[in-house]
Formats: C-alpha cells, sequence, structure tokens
C-alpha cells in the first residue's frame, strides 16, 4: 500500500479516521466477523469441538433453516416476539415521550422522577424480576387488588397474558433510557414554536401535538429503532419471568430457543439459523418503521 | 442485539482458540504424570470435601500437584464444561460431570474414555457394581465415572402433616390415591398452600424431579430412553404422567414459578428432593422422609427412583493422565468416599454403601434410607442428544401435565417419537 493510497484513504481529516480506526477494528471483530461466521456455521453440519478434535463439519445447505422453520417451537417463538414488539414499541414511545414531556415541564421533584424513571433501567434484571413475580403471582399485589376480575389462569401462567405481562415489564424496566432520549430531544425544540403556538392560540394538548411530536421527530425514530432491536433479542425476561418460556411455550423468545438449541443442546448450527432469521427478520423490520417513522425527516 | 453480538463474540473467540489448540485427544498421555487441575462443586459441603482431598493428594505426591478450584461460575456448569472444552482449556478432571452431558461432552472429543487405563473398566464396576452399566456410552466404554447419588424421595414436614390430622410417623403415602387424598386433606386444611411444589418450569432437567422418579418407581427402574427406543409413552408413563395431571387441576400443586425453597418457607407440605437438601432443612423443618409413590403402592425394598448422580469424568486436555487417573482413584477410594459422606451426606456410588460405612449410617440413621434407596436407583440414559431429547419430554410434559392444554397420553405418544429420532441421530 503505497503512501498515496494510504492518504487517500484517510481523507483529509487524517486525525479523524486514525480517531475512528480503533472503533472499525471493533466493528469488524466484534460484529461482522461474528456475524460472517454465524453464516458459515448455519450452512454446515457445526458443533463446537475440542482442539485437535477429529470431526467433521460437512456443508449441509439450508438443512438447518429448514429444521428451524419446521419446528414449531421456533415458528411460535417468533410469533410471540411479533406479539411483544406489538405492545412494547408503541407502549415505549407513547409513555416516554409523555413522561419526557411531563418531566421537562418546570415541576418541582424533577430529579427525583427522572432518578426514579431510570433505577429501574440500570437495576440487575434478576432482583427487579423478583418483585414482578412477587406482583403478578396468584397471589400477588396486583391479583389482590383485582379482586374477582383477577385473571385464571394468573398472568404468568396464562398462554394469553404471559407475553403481553413481559412486554409491559420489559417496558417499564427500560422506560428512564428512552425517556432520557426524548429529554434531550426536547432541548433543542425551540421555545420560540411553543410561544407562537401559545400565541396563535393553541392549547397544551394542541401544543404538544404540533410541537413537541414533529419536533422530536428524529428522536422518535431512534426509540422505535432502538426499542424493536432490543426488543426481538428478548431473552432474560422471559427466561426469568415465565420459567424458560412458558406456559407452553407461549413467552418463549427466537433467542430463548436459539440459546437451549445452540447452547444447552449443543447444536450451533441450528441456533445460528434461527439468529440469521431473526437478523434479517429485524432488518426488514427497521427499514419498514424508518419508512413510516421517519418519512418527514429527510 | 447486544446479546446475539456477545453470542456471537463468543463463538467467534472460542472458535479462534480452537484454531490455536493442539490438544491431544488420543491415549497418548495415559501414563505420563505431573502437576494437574481439577473442578469441583462450589457448594460449602463439597468445597470443603475438595479441599482436604486435594491437601491429601498433594501431601504424599509433590511432584504430581493438584491445582483446584470451584467450577467457573456460568449459567451452568455444563455450558462453562463445553465452553472449556471448545477451547481446549478444560480441566484434567471435574468432581461433579452431568450424565446428561456426557454424549455431548464425547461428541465434542472433550473426553477420556477411562477404558483407555488397564485397570479402568475393572475400576469402574468394581466400585459402583451393576449400577456403572447405565453410565456406559453407546460405544461400550466408560467416559464417566459413577461418582455420588442424591436418590429422589419425598419428604414431608411433620408439622404440616400434624396439623391436617395426617399420621406423621406412617403417612399415607405409598399410592397415588392415597397420595392424592393427603394432598387434598392438606391443602383443604391449609396445613400448606400446596401438597408438592415440584419446579413447573421448562428447563430440561426439571423431569428428574417430577415425572422421572416416579416413572422408574413404577415401571421397576426402567429409564427414559433403552435399547435405542423411547420408555415412557407406555402405560406407566401415562398413569404417572395423569397422576402429575390430577395434582396440578387440583391446584395441589402449583403451575407458578416459586422464588426461594417451597418447602422451607412452609408453602408446600411435601418436597421430592435428594439428601443433599438434608442440611438446609437443618433447624427449620421437622422432617420425614417416605419413597416416592406408585400405582399400587410398592414398599421402599422395591422401589425405583432417579438417582440425580454427579460423575467424575476425565477430560482431553488433560496432558498428565497418568496422574490424573491415580487422582480419580484416590478420590473415589473408600477413604475419601467415607469423607465425602461425613461432610455432604450425598451417597457415594458405590456397592454395598451401607455395610461400608455402617458406622456412619447407625451415627446418621436419617441417611440410611437414602443409601438403601440409591441401589436401586435410575440415572439420565447415555445417548446421544441426550439434552434435546430431555427439552422434547419437558416440553410435552409441560403442555399436557402442568398446563393441561394435551391429553397427556397423546403428548407423551408424540414426544416418544420425537425422541426416537434423535436417539438415532448422530
Amino acid at each position: 500500500m503505497t503512501i498515496t493510497t494510504l492518504g487517500r484513504l484517510a481523507g483529509k481529516q487524517p486525525i479523524g479516521a486514525a480517531l475512528v480506526a480503533p472503533y472499525v477494528v471493533f466493528l469488524l471483530a466484534v460484529f461482522a466477523y461474528p456475524l460472517g461466521f454465524a453464516v458459515y456455521i448455519s450452512f454446515h453440519d457445526y458443533f463446537f469441538a475440542a482442539p485437535g478434535a477429529d470431526v467433521s463439519r460437512p456443508f449441509v445447505g439450508f438443512d438447518n433453516y429448514v429444521t428451524v422453520l419446521s419446528d414449531p417451537a421456533v415458528r411460535r417463538a417468533f410469533g410471540n416476539v411479533v406479539v411483544f414488539l406489538v405492545i412494547n414499541v408503541p407502549l415505549t414511545v407513547i409513555l416516554s415521550l409523555v413522561l419526557a414531556n411531563a418531566l421537562n415541564a418546570a415541576v418541582r421533584w424533577r430529579t427525583f422522577f427522572r432518578v426514579s424513571y431510570y433505577v429501574p433501567y440500570v437495576s440487575a434484571s434478576v432482583a427487579v424480576v423478583g418483585v414482578w413475580l412477587f406482583l403478578f403471582n396468584s397471589n400477588g399485589l396486583v391479583n389482590s387488588v383485582l379482586g374477582p376480575l383477577a385473571p385464571s389462569p394468573s398472568w404468568l401462567v396464562n398462554s394469553g397474558l404471559a407475553m403481553p405481562t413481559v412486554a409491559i415489564y420489559v417496558t417499564w424496566k427500560q422506560l428512564g433510557f428512552f425517556i432520557l432520549l426524548y429529554l434531550a430531544a426536547l432541548q433543542n425544540v425551540s421555545a420560540d414554536l411553543y410561544e407562537a403556538a401559545e400565541m396563535d392560540g393553541a392549547n397544551r394538548l394542541q401544543r404538544f401535538r404540533n410541537v413537541t411530536v414533529p419536533g422530536v421527530r428524529p428522536a422518535t425514530t431512534l426509540v422505535v429503532l432502538v426499542s424493536t432491536v432490543t426488543g426481538a433479542n428478548l431473552f432474560t425476561e422471559p427466561y426469568l419471568l415465565t420459567g424458560g418460556g412458558g406456559p407452553d411455550g407461549a413467552s418463549a423468545s427466537p433467542v430463548l430457543i436459539m440459546y437451549q438449541r445452540g447452547i444447552e443442546q449443543g447444536n450451533p448450527d441450528v441456533g445460528s439459523a434461527i439468529g440469521v432469521l431473526l437478523i434479517i427478520g429485524v432488518l426488514l423490520l427497521a427499514l419498514v418503521e424508518r419508512r413510516i417513522v421517519g418519512r418527514d425527516e429527510d | 442485539m447486544r446479546r446475539t453480538i456477545t453470542a456471537a463474540a463468543l463463538v467467534v473467540a472460542l472458535a479462534a482458540i480452537t484454531a490455536c489448540g493442539n490438544g491431544d485427544t488420543g491415549s497418548s498421555g495415559a501414563t505420563a504424570r505431573g502437576p494437574i487441575t481439577v473442578w469441583y462443586s462450589n457448594n460449602a459441603e463439597e468445597v470443603a470435601w475438595g479441599k482436604q482431598m486435594v491437601a491429601a493428594w498433594n501431601a504424599g505426591h509433590p511432584d504430581q500437584k493438584v491445582t483446584a478450584q470451584e467450577i467457573p461460575t456460568g449459567k451452568s456448569s455444563e455450558e462453562v464444561i463445553g465452553a472449556a472444552i471448545t477451547a481446549g482449556n478444560a480441566p484434567c478432571l471435574i468432581f461433579n460431570t452431568s450424565p446428561a452431558s456426557v454424549s455431548q461432552f464425547q461428541k465434542q472429543g472433550g473426553l477420556v474414555a477411562l477404558d483407555d487405563f488397564p485397570d479402568g473398566k475393572s475400576y469402574v464396576e468394581d466400585r459402583s457394581g451393576d449400577v456403572a452399566q447405565q453410565y456406559k456410552s453407546p460405544d461400550g466404554k466408560y467416559y464417566q465415572l459413577p461418582w455420588k447419588a442424591n436418590p429422589v424421595m419425598i419428604f414431608y414436614n411433620k408439622k404440616a402433616f400434624a396439623k391436617a390430622g395426617i399420621d406423621t410417623a406412617k403417612p399415607p403415602l405409598s399410592t397415588y390415591d392415597e397420595f392424592l387424598a393427603t394432598s387434598r386433606k392438606l391443602v383443604s386444611s391449609k396445613a400448606a398452600k400446596f401438597a408438592i411444589y415440584p419446579a413447573p418450569s421448562n428447563e430440561f432437567y426439571q423431569s428428574w424431579f417430577d415425572f422421572y422418579p416416579l416413572y422408574a418407581a413404577e415401571t421397576g427402574g426402567k429409564q427414559l430412553v433403552e435399547n435405542g427406543h423411547a420408555t415412557f409413552a407406555s402405560d406407566q408413563g401415562t398413569e404417572v404422567a395423569r397422576f402429575w395431571r390430577t395434582l396440578y387441576a387440583g391446584k395441589l400443586a402449583s403451575q407458578e414459578k416459586y422464588t426461594g425453597d417451597s418447602f422451607v418457607d412452609g408453602t408446600a407440605a411435601m418436597a421430592i428432593v435428594g439428601p443433599w437438601a438434608i442440611a438446609t432443612y437443618q433447624g427449620k423443618i421437622d422432617w420425614g422422609v417416605v419413597p416416592v409413590p406408585t400405582s399400587t403402592g410398592k414398599s421402599l425394598a422395591e422401589t425405583y427412583t432417579f438417582s440425580d448422580a454427579k460423575n467424575v469424568a476425565m477430560y482431553s486436555a488433560c496432558a498428565n493422565r497418568g496422574t490424573a487417573w491415580d487422582v480419580l482413584k484416590f478420590a473415589t477410594g473408600k477413604d475419601q468416599d467415607g469423607k465425602f459422606l461425613a461432610a455432604t451426606g450425598q451417597i457415594p456410588l458405590r456397592k454395598d454403601v451401607t455395610t461400608e460405612f455402617a458406622g456412619y449410617f447407625a451415627k446418621n440413621p436419617d441417611y440410611r434410607v437414602f443409601a438403601d434407596q440409591a441401589s436401586r436407583t435410575v440415572g439420565v440414559p447415555n445417548v446421544p442428544n441426550s439434552i434435546t431429547i430431555w427439552q422434547t419430554f419437558r416440553d410435552a410434559y409441560s403442555r399436557s401435565v402442568i398446563f393441561g392444554r394435551q391429553d397427556p397420553a397423546q403428548a407423551l405418544g408424540a414426544a416418544a417419537q420425537k425422541v426416537d429420532q434423535l436417539v438415532s441421530r448422530p
């Protein structure tokens, strides 16, 4: 590689290129190579073996994908995650925007509330799950309050309610992070716009709808994409909250099944095929979301 | 995405290490001697035993030093061991190898056949007797030494039973009908919220503590898979499943995950567990123990149960296998087995354990019944795809028995077909 080529690669800002280089290396090592390797694994009869072990890992074409797509548990897990996203993403956007807007207003105890919403996000899932188990088991606080209106079977063992309960739990747990994103975005909405709207006679709701919502659209796009990506990678919550994806797989997620097949059962080829399908699914979904939510940004 | 990326990074790291490794999976190191490493379980009693065992060995063998540590913390010891095999840094011996994982570890090329040692086969069979046969791999070799058992039995809370007006010396728990009637009495009298509370969650191993002990008892010691075929889609399997279904349907057992120990907390009047738990009940519960129930009510002397065994395996990354084999024999000899029994209350998988350690059992009569039961146990079948098989079974059991969404006979039949396919797949 000549100095000229290096210079061309570095562009007009070689210091910038030097600063970016470590992250590029990181991306290649931690994102690109593993992804490529996962795709490779998914097309082979692959399993982890001891160094020097004489094992065969033949190319098997789409066999692992056929195995995955013909597995009812996997299909159900993908269906479950769609249910999760349909509940989680809109709820996350609406709640975090409304709460951020409220927290942004000059109210007393603002810092206290901000911290309160952020604490669940930084708390260990295992600890918080314990609290939710206490709240949502059949004798929990929620059912005590609901009395005769309590569902039977109860929330986490009800095949119709288990995934929505997990979705609500995750929404609550992650809300603090998305509120922070919106709070940052709200600082960029010009106060002049609010004043102008107020002078035009707009009430609080109208100002929210016509000034705040359009003003934070880039943040909304980000919130939608991030909550979709994190939601599609759901694992800890169904594993801990519903005892490994119960009842009868009603809250199993693709990543949970990927873990079972790939790590527990020693079939990383099948696990990788699930992972590749999940990535394709998330990319397609993100593309659609980007088109819908971010259509006015360009 | 974070978790996917983390998992993918782990895959890459393991692959990179695999590419760099130069492990010797053959038997060439069978006579090599020198320092070795071993891992043992991380419960306090076993750690104490492990430390003294290693100290005793090291005192007599300064040139073949054993370095020991607890199995590194992970989601499960099986996953940690699997990763260590792939990375080529597994220790020579792991005390607490799960028999369910042996077929997988063997497929990975991670285990040393104990038959590679001239006295390997005879040592295993002489120490454990007929029980050893269950732990043979499909190729006819031993890749694990049957080490210790925790024969699963029914513990009952005498206080709760007394409150429900049930005989605490000889509680009626022998037949299914008796067990169900007693359970109904316990719950209706509010002596306990649930009669019994096995974990209703979906992990592959949970069936070892509900269905499998009763299935072993009902069938007189049948394993889940025998001669390459699932055995559970039978009248006996269905009868066991329907028994548990009745408990769940009558809310005598709970469908909900419990955080904590339901027996210690008094939420459940009974527990189905092995003698390792006795230490945790000390000073908290006045308990009694009976064999698991059967449809006809077999006596203790003819009742089988699940062994909940953990074994010792030698790993192919071990260079000094001669030393490892000697340490394995030292740690599972009569002297160390006696110390293990005294320290943990778990039953060494030796033939004639009750007579060999008669003194201990005379002083600790609570453990005597478990030692007797240990001679009639079944383990996890040593077949290919073992964990997938157990997960397939658990899914069917969970769907039909715990949540009642399918007839148990149908669910077991469909699961048996899948299991038959899995057993025949290498």
